[in-house]
């Protein structure tokens, strides 16, 4: 009877390399576009619905006539509901560990070279290219409606910081996309951040000094939503929002890295 | 085989001219804060070996796996793949594993899952070669969600064989497959281990493990407790069980134990099931002494060695 044992390995341990980048490329960065692209749901809540709500609110007669800053309300609502876009894409990107871990694929990538800095840096790419096309979707849109009014600079300033600042909202769809192992997370998180970009200041402005105003200085969207209306209105940029930002940027980055850790420790 | 073995072997001999295993463990042990799910394994398989492990659930089976592939770390001893670390042996596409469940993306078609999966490789076949060898290139662009169960194990398997691995671990392979599909299957394994790829795989189908693994390793509460080929682990249990049918056989229980040969007597409602190394003497004394009917003898299968190799083991635990 022949044995097998007798045979030996054809492959040399010493050829084979290990990837660059720890295995970071440009096709998985591809297929995971055209993957997010392929779920409507995301699709219709981080694109179509931030540009309903702008088209809706602003096209009323009282916000395109009454100013605010250098531009009018109408202005002041499509910077609200572009970083409300950029705000939700960003956490949908995150959030799809949460999909990936119920369905055992983080599993199978930790049996391939890719490394756990580049998994997150792919899912935080791609949470930023959907926040850029849900900015760019709202800014289009309100460029074609000739609704709001504001000078270039503001437009673009406006959009840029939305866009920048929404990566603190991928590491908390991460955070929290490592806490429920659910695999539809953005039905938990869909109303809850609703609700934080109503205490935000992103649905409806809040009275400086007031009692609401106290409470959503503590709010995670509080900052990035007063820092990307800044060039609206100019002037130096109160300390309380970059601190708001980088607080829950260290805090998200943080619990993510914290969930993360525990998820690796045993699959 | 034999004569490709010299120029092939220059891979598995380390600088020290040894032999370098495959998958190699020394006093490894996993606890799960009070839970000891690995209490000490020693273990190591040679390049091209096809392997079966085998064991209940809880045996230390998974964990052990886990640790082989780098999902976990040993709590104490030491463990290499191919003379690596195995999370070093990954990177370098060295070590692949085939899960029985999950591990696929429903919204990626099956050649978009193949190549993603490629993309993170260093050295990788091509998709379209694997998917030719996996049989699936016809559903290349199907969604691996309208995919059938039998087709998502090719496609693991697709993606299993992109690295061409050295070392490629199978957690229950044919599940769900129909008998032709297991025969094909095996014979693939089969001619790839020829080439010097080792398989590790777990499975419940212990006819299977018999039939296709070189050598079956049992492992019960988190230790080893038989390593050998298929017929040296039965003839570990060897003798045969002889059952009959008789009322209150609870009263000659203690004259058939005193038998010569006899390991154990069992009565289950109305039969009895004498397990002997001499079934002759065992019938005789049931025809002639006793009011016993239906005999039947039967020689001890893998399962029941299994199962008497662990049940052994677990009454010499409770004993200590």
């Amino acid at each position: 009877m022949s044995s097998p044992m007798s045979s030996t390995a054809s492959i040399d341990p010493n050829t084979r390399r290990v990837p660059p980048l720890g295995g970071l490329n440009v096709t998985m960065l591809k297929i995971e576009l055209r993957r997010i692209m392929r779920n409507k749901r995301t699709m219709i809540f981080t694109l179509v619905m931030p540009v309903l709500l702008y088209v809706i609110i602003a096209s009323n007669a009282k916000y395109t006539n009454e100013r605010a800053g250098s531009g009018n309300v109408s202005a002041y609502i499509l910077i609200s509901m572009a970083t409300y876009g950029a705000v939700l894409a960003s956490t949908s990107g995150g959030a799809m560990v949460a999909t990936e871990r119920a369905l055992g694929w983080s599993r199978q990538l930790r049996l391939t070279p890719l490394s756990p800095v580049a998994y997150i840096v792919v899912k935080s790419l791609v949470a930023l290219t959907l926040g850029l096309g849900s900015v760019l979707a709202v800014n289009v849109v309100g460029i074609l409606t000739n609704k709001a009014d504001m000078p270039t600079h503001v437009w673009i300033a406006g959009a840029v910081i939305a866009w920048a600042g929404s990566i603190v909202f991928s590491a908390f769809g991460l955070f929290m996309g490592y806490l429920l192992p659910s695999e539809n997370v953005m039905q938990v998180l869909g109303p809850i951040m609703a609700g934080l970009a109503a205490i935000g200041g992103l649905w409806f402005p809040i009275d400086k000094g007031s009692v609401l105003d106290h409470i959503s200085a503590w709010t995670p969207i509080y900052g990035l939503a007063n820092l990307a209306r800044w060039p609206l209105y100019g002037g130096a940029p109160h300390l309380v929002w970059i601190v708001n930002l980088a607080g829950w940027f260290a805090l998200f980055v943080a619990g993510a890295a914290w969930r993360m850790s525990k998820d690796t420790a045993r699959v | 085989m034999t004569s490709a073995t010299e120029h092939l072997g220059l891979g598995s001999v380390d600088p020290a001219g040894g032999r370098r295993p495959a998958v190699s463990l020394t006093g490894v042990t996993k606890d799960f804060g009070n839970v000891h799910a690995v209490r000490g394994i020693e273990l190591s398989i040679q390049p091209g070996e096809v392997v079966a492990f085998l064991g209940p659930n809880g045996a230390g089976k998974t964990t052990t796996i886990d640790m082989i592939l780098g999902l976990s770390t040993p709590t104490s001893g030491s463990l290499s793949v191919l003379g690596l670390e195995p999370r070093e042996a990954i990177a370098r596409g060295l070590v692949a594993a085939v899960m029985q469940t999950g591990g696929l993306l429903k919204d990626l078609t099956v050649k978009e899952t193949v190549e993603y999966t490629a993309s993170l490789f260093a050295d990788t076949r091509t998709a379209d070669d694997v998917l030719a060898d996996a049989g699936i290139s016809g559903i290349a662009d199907r969604l691996v969600a309208k995919c059938s169960g039998g087709e998502q194990q090719r496609l693991r398997f697709a993606m299993a064989l992109l690295s061409d691995p050295a070392l490629l671990l199978l957690d229950e392979p044919t599940t769900g497959m129909d008998v032709e599909g297991r025969r094909s299957f095996w014979s693939s394994i089969r001619s790839d281990a020829q080439k010097g790829r080792t398989v590790l795989f777990a499975t419940h189908y212990l006819e299977e493990a018999d039939q296709y693994a070189d050598r079956i390793i049992l492992i019960s509460q988190g230790r080893i407790v038989a390593d050998g080929s298929g017929s040296e682990i039965k003839s570990l249990a060897s003798g045969r069980t002889v059952r009959a049918t008789l009322e209150d056989a609870g009263t000659v229980t203690t004259a058939l134990a005193g038998i010569t040969g006899v390991d154990s007597v069992e009565v289950r409602g109305d039969s009895v099931y004498v397990h002997t190394k001499d079934s002759d003497a065992v019938a005789r004394y049931l025809l002639t002494q006793t009011a016993a009917r239906d005999i039947e003898i039967a020689a001890k299968g893998l399962e029941e060695a299994f199962l008497s190799l662990t049940g052994d083991h677990e009454t010499q635990g409770a004993g200590q």
